[in-house]
């Protein structure tokens, strides 16, 4: 056992030794330990460098809010988190740290270099320093600074740990599991509420597992702790989560708490999840997240083995570790003097207690000087000394003038110091509510609540601890649902010490040679705060940007206090004005796989597949993704690339007969008696003369007259429509149809259900698909006279009830077969092999669909249009009802402007040379050769080689198009500009002959 | 993430739902009646309003329904919640909790 | 001309708490009260002001989904057509919707003593008795798909989501589940 480590006491097993690394080195702790902890109990305190100067840094806390012990645990290669708190971290097994910002060695540091050089980097350096020459920003001060800042590094590989998630309900959610937040969670489980209770320690409990001098209930406080524990443990109606951090507090009482389950743990199960995120909706919340210890601001106050009095308290008590074997205190409360009585009766010289305060009276410095302690009152220090840890501390006594006298140095191996308490307010704030200053406190305490919620305890400003838990029962027991149990008491008692405090600067600081730390993490000085004020900064808002004061990853729990304190001096203005700065969630880092939980890989969204999709990757289709949809692009057969396969699949189709899986394709079912009319109203097209039986191609127009979804619309009835969208579309289509149908025209009694999914869709398309399909489908007619273009009919398709339409996206004779969708597969499977029966058939895949329908002039909407292209700009006047009096878009399309000759219009373009494929996104010009900035008058939607056609052949949206046809333009590319002519749209069977074979 | 009051399922969590923009916005019975001025608008003209705005809310992944919802914007607090063709409730912010 | 063909449904794993069911006839109702009330002396259906709850006939249940809109469960065995036939003459002229959805989604059964936790992992509502009794159902979300949830017993809950989004569903409830069951 090493010397600082006690023979008894506190809550670690001594049976269990542990072994860990940090920087390499090899230590012992024991279970129970801290990695802090344990770094202490071997008499490390040099454990990091800081962030701007590289100073050698310890520990400065015992918990959440430390700002300086941040290390790296590497568990294997993927397994590197950085910017972990060693105050936080539970020892375990085998457990391996590395410290930051050092370079090459904690003990060696290059960039203490910035320290020396100081004078050079104030605040505001950087804002300053690097603006010129520009050009040396991105190849030397980026690089350059990128490599001496940072905190840690991240590791490279993907992270192999699972992460879950959940949500869950409570009627009373308890954040904080100390005095207060363990009575409320009774209280409100007296009460029978569902009541979930966490706190981000290993162990319930708090400030009373380091406590040495509360009784409650007659008992000591830990035994106390132990049964109330247990008697929520017990409760099937109490949810218990010790490792698990409140982390955000979000609108209507949502809760997110980051829940830690094996970073504890020596050998993980394999699989095990490593955190869980909790989305709580709370009925009521009681905060009860405590305080956190305030440093005091003086010279030197950054040295490894200063940290604070209730630190110092709780590694004796809570983990059986000496900070240091001569301590000085430095207080501005009795905490301080609690400190000092603990370690002394624990063995620790005490060489001193300097009392910031002008008198040091009351229970605990009688107790003090009682055991023999020197105390001095209205002290300040003027320095300290030692290298790597704290050697001695020069103290002083403040004169009735002002001056420094009786001046001293002490030699001692650890400080501690207490500046008073900070509640903790940022769940409460990030709740938006509102905070009050309170003189009486020195601190900003809760105001008015925003949530159904309330704080209870030390994070309120309550300090003695029986009323903190008299205020915790009170919490619980008002934030149940229903109060009908006898309210529980609790007796507790204990020395009184949390008063008093000081904020800022002690006395003197602002004239030392030694660096006065205001923000551990930030690095930032007394000296900074005071250069942004010179610099005419009055808000603490811009104070914390010039300064980075409070920006760090500790969000500046214990610097932001005294940081406004300094800036309130220097301007002569009351704190309250100097203003607060905002409390963002998360309040402690999180890692990102708790928010992503199981959405990654496989489950990062879900991917839909089509019926028929097995069938198409057994068959070697190349798939692409169309919103969650994998659809099949092409079908390559052996030792084709994708151009070939589409151009042999775009053959198959003009010449014979293709097959192709449009399951994807948006459906909505349109019933009831206003059917008609409710499309009449929607949809640019006239409907009521659409005879039963009939499709017709529909143009959906937002409001504003612009183009958002097409499809076909079949009338299968007087009142029932099978309207179809696109593959995108479908959701969005649907939603805009309900807010039509619900809120403008209510007056019709009309019914939408999506029906995507509920049909397999395929199509049949080429000369040769009346042939293959002759002998698939039974009830119709399938000739031409009898079954023209765009007919649709039920029909029993091989053996099952579906509906056959006579569509084409491709300009050839097809049929779109809807079967039920689970029948898809096989009936997909009977048309290919009637297809094989019938002189050939081709899958092909939505490239060589692409393809097909750009030869046609047939636009995709998203690709072609792109939100501000209305029917007449796509060339689709002939779809539009002139004589309906009104449709959504129609009032948008009569603006003089809507109308102007020279909006872009859709037109073909072919290269002059035949050859070149025309870049989809390239600009159009009118003039060849020109210079920036160019004048530009459209651009290419899309871009094909069309094997049909011997050349490649492109859509443009194009200023005045359809007047400019005949003309030459010019496509800039990289290679040069492209003359090409501008052609109708459609390059193929313009008279559409075959379509109507 | 709110808590919505459906006026049909009653509280259910915000990803139940889409956002339907500014409430009481009637479409015009004729709209070629309008000039381009009026057109406009009715199309793009909102309130913006800081404080209780009546808005439009849609429970999608739930009943399907839309309704209408008085929210205070500073607050995000909903002060009611009624169904669409129902007048505005009379309340002003800070009415209700 | 052909039989039938083979019916394939999406594969879909099964777990001692989670099952495929079998295909259904399901059919989508929506219409005005008095359509509802004709349609409900042939078919269990839940009264509008019902809100998120079913109504069972033995194999057969309504489910309410919205003030007018109802989804109907029966088994595969009765056809949709007959029951479309059956729905159609009992409404008469009162206006309605009726779409056969029975191939549009599929049917999953989670079930035991972590049914709940394991839903909650990615549904967000408050699914213990008390808040979600037996025989409350709702359209609702499972992380990124949408789903219509009904509580069948204590510890039964059925889940029909659309076909396509059946695999991502089954895959994320089985990744949950791995925290909770062995
Ligand atoms: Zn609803």
């Amino acid at each position: 056992m090493s010397r600082w480590r006690t023979a008894t006491g506190g809550r670690v097993d001594r049976t269990r030794t542990l072994a860990f690394r940090f920087d390499g080195t090899r230590y012992e702790g024991l279970a129970g330990d801290t990695l802090a902890s344990a770094l202490l109990a071997n008499g490390v305190h040099l454990v990091g460098r800081s962030f701007k100067y590289h100073r050698p840094r310890g520990i400065l806390t015992a918990g959440a809010e430390e700002p300086s012990a941040l290390v790296t645990v590497r568990r294997d290669s993927a397994r590197v988190t950085p910017d972990l708190r060693a105050t936080q971290l539970e020892l375990y097994e085998g457990l391996d740290a590395l410290s930051l910002n050092r370079w090459p060695s904690l003990e060696r540091d290059v960039g203490r270099i910035n320290d020396w050089l100081s004078p050079l980097f104030p605040a505001g350096f950087y804002y300053k320093t690097f603006m010129w020459p520009k050009s040396a920003w991105k190849s030397l001060y980026e690089p350059v600074i990128r490599r001496a800042a940072g905190l840690g590094v991240a590791p490279t590989e993907p992270d192999p740990d699972r992460y879950a998630q959940c949500y869950a309900h409570c009627d009373v959610l308890v954040v904080g599991a100390g005095p207060a937040g363990l009575a409320a969670a009774l209280a409100a489980a007296d009460q029978g509420a569902r009541v979930l209770i966490c706190d981000e320690q290993s162990e319930f409990g708090g400030s009373l597992l380091a406590d040495r001098h509360a009784t409650i209930d007659g008992g000591p406080a830990a035994a106390w702790v132990a049964h109330a524990v247990a008697d929520l443990a017990a409760n099937p109606r109490v949810v218990c989560l010790p490792r698990t951090t409140a982390f955000g507090y979000f609108p209507h009482n949502l809760i997110g708490l980051a829940e830690r389950l094996t970073d504890h743990l020596a050998a993980p199960a394999p699989h095990a999840a490593r955190e869980r995120l909790w989305q709580v909706r709370a009925r009521s919340v009681v905060l009860a997240t405590g305080a956190v210890e305030r440093p005091l601001v003086f010279p030197g106050n950054d040295r490894p083995g200063v940290m604070l009095a209730g630190a110092g308290r709780t590694y004796l008590n809570r983990y059986g570790v000496r900070v240091g074997a001569r301590v000085v205190l430095v207080t501005a409360t009795d905490a301080g003097y609690e400190a000092a009585i603990d370690l002394h009766d624990a063995g620790v010289e005490i060489a001193g207690i300097a009392d910031l305060r002008t008198a040091a009276s009351g229970e605990l410095p009688a107790a003090a000087r009682a055991a023999g302690i020197e105390v001095t009152a209205s002290a300040t220090v003027l320095g300290t000394s030692g290298n790597r840890r704290v050697a001695g501390i020069t103290i002083a006594q403040i004169s009735s003038a002002g001056s420094s006298a009786a001046r001293r140095t002490l030699a001692c191996d650890a400080v501690l110091m207490s500046g008073g308490f900070t509640p903790s307010v940022h769940l409460f704030s990030q709740s938006r509510g509102t905070l009050r200053w309170s003189d009486d406190h020195q601190a900003f305490l809760p105001d008015r609540s925003a949530e159904r919620e309330r704080s209870a305890g030390a994070c309120r400003g309550v300090v003695d601890l029986a009323e903190t838990i008299a205020d915790g029962l009170t919490a619980g027991a008002e934030s149940a649902p229903s109060r009908t149990a006898t309210a529980r008491r609790i007796v507790a008692t204990r020395p009184r010490s949390s008063d008093g405090g000081h904020l800022g600067a002690v006395p003197l600081a602002s004239g030392a040679s030694q660096k006065s730390f205001v923000d551990w993490q930030h690095d930032v000085t007394i000296k900074d705060l005071a250069i942004a004020t010179r610099e005419g900064f009055r808000s603490i808002e811009h104070v914390k940007r010039f300064t980075t004061t409070g920006m760090a990853t500790d969000q500046g729990k214990t610097s932001n206090l005294n940081a406004l304190a300094i800036v309130a001096r220097a301007i002569d203005a009351p704190i309250p004005r100097v203003g607060l700065t905002t409390f963002r969630m998360p309040y402690t880092p999180t890692t990102f796989g708790t928010f992503a939980g199981p959405s990654r890989g496989d489950l990062f969204d879900p991917v839909r597949r089509t019926p028929i999709h097995d069938w198409a990757a057994a068959a070697g289709a190349v798939f692409e993704d169309v919103g969650m949809w994998k659809r099949a692009r092409y079908f390559p057969q052996p030792g084709e690339d994708m151009h070939a396969a589409v151009a042999r699949e775009c053959r198959a189709v003009r010449s014979s007969c293709g097959l192709f899986d449009a399951s994807t394709l948006g459906k909505i079912e349109v019933v009831g008696p206003g059917a008609a009319e409710f499309l009449e109203r929607l949809y640019v097209n006239s409907w009521a003369n659409l005879g039963v039986g009939r499709c017709r191609y529909g143009i959906l127009c937002r409001e504003d007259g612009f183009i958002t979804d097409d499809g076909v619309v079949a009338r299968l009835a007087a009142d029932r429509f099978h309207v179809t969208t696109t593959t995108g579309g479908a959701p969005r289509v649907l939603a805009m149809m309900e807010d039509y149908r619900q809120t403008e025209w209510p007056d019709l009694e009309v019914w939408l259900t999506s029906t995507t999914e509920a049909w397999a869709v395929i199509a049949v398309q080429g000369p040769n698909a009346r042939d293959v399909l002759r002998g698939c489908v039974e009830g119709i007619d399938l000739e031409a006279s009898a079954f023209p273009h765009m007919s649709v009919a039920a029909a029993r398709i091989c053996g099952v009830e579906g509906m056959v339409m006579r569509v084409s996206f491709t300009g050839e004779l097809g049929y779109e077969l809807n079967v039920p969708a689970d029948y898809g597969l096989e009936i997909w499977k009977a048309v290919h092999a009637a297809g094989a029966a019938h002189g050939g058939i081709t899958c092909y895949g939505t490239e060589t669909m692409h393809v097909l329908r750009a030869e046609k002039g047939y636009i995709i909407v998203g690709q072609d249009t792109d939100g501000t292209v209305t029917p007449v700009d796509a060339g689709l006047s002939w779809a539009v009802g002139r004589k309906k009096p009104d449709f959504v878009g129609r009032r948008s399309l009569q603006r003089q402007s809507m109308q102007a000759p020279d909006r872009k219009q859709l037109v073909g373009l072919r290269a002059r040379d035949g050859r070149t494929l025309l870049d989809e996104g390239a600009q159009v010009a009118d003039r060849p050769n020109q210079q920036p900035p160019m004048q530009l008058i459209g651009h290419v939607t899309s871009s094909y080689e069309s094997a049909v056609l011997g050349s490649p052949i492109a859509l443009a949206m194009v200023a005045g198009g359809r007047a400019r046809i005949g003309q030459t333009l010019y496509v800039p590319m990289p290679g040069g500009d492209v003359e090409v002519d501008v052609v109708s749209p459609v390059f193929y069977d313009p008279k559409g002959e075959r379509i109507n074979a | 993430m709110l808590l919505i009051p459906c006026p049909h399922c009653g509280e259910r969590p915000e990803i139940e739902f889409t956002y339907g923009g500014e409430a009481h916005l009637v479409r015009p019975a004729d709209p070629s009646t309008l000039d381009d001025a009026a057109w406009a608008d009715y199309l793009y003209m909102r309130t913006n309003t800081k404080g209780v705005h009546a808005e439009r809310w849609r429970h999608a992944r739930g009943c399907g329904r839309f309704f209408n919802a008085l929210r205070d914007t500073t607050t995000d607090r909903f002060l009611a919640t009624y169904r669409i063709g129902e007048p505005r409730p009379a309340i002003a912010a800070g009415g209700a909790r | 001309m052909p039989e039938a063909p083979a019916r394939h449904v999406p594969s879909l794993p099964s777990a001692d708490w989670m099952s495929p069911l079998p295909p259904a006839t399901r059919l989508a109702f929506q219409g005005g009260l008095a359509a509802r009330a004709a349609a409900a002396r042939v078919f269990p259906l839940p009264d509008a002001q019902a809100v998120c709850q079913a109504r069972c006939d033995g194999d057969r249940a309504g489910l309410w989904l919205g003030p007018d809109e109802c989804l109907l469960l029966a088994p595969a065995t009765t056809g949709a057509a007959a029951l479309l036939e059956a729905l159609r003459s009992a409404i008469g002229t009162a206006a309605h919707s009726l779409v056969d959805v029975s191939h549009r989604q599929v049917g999953l059964e989670i079930r035991g003593p972590q049914a709940e936790r394991i839903l909650n992992g990615a549904c967000p509502l408050d699914l213990s008795l008390e808040q979600f009794p037996v025989g409350r159902c709702t359209r609702t979300v499972l992380a990124k798909a949408e789903i219509v949830l009904w509580r069948t017993q204590a510890q039964h809950f059925r889940v029909e989501i659309w076909r396509s989004f059946a695999a991502y569903a089954a895959a994320l409830l089985q990744e949950i589940a791995r925290d909770y069951v062995v």
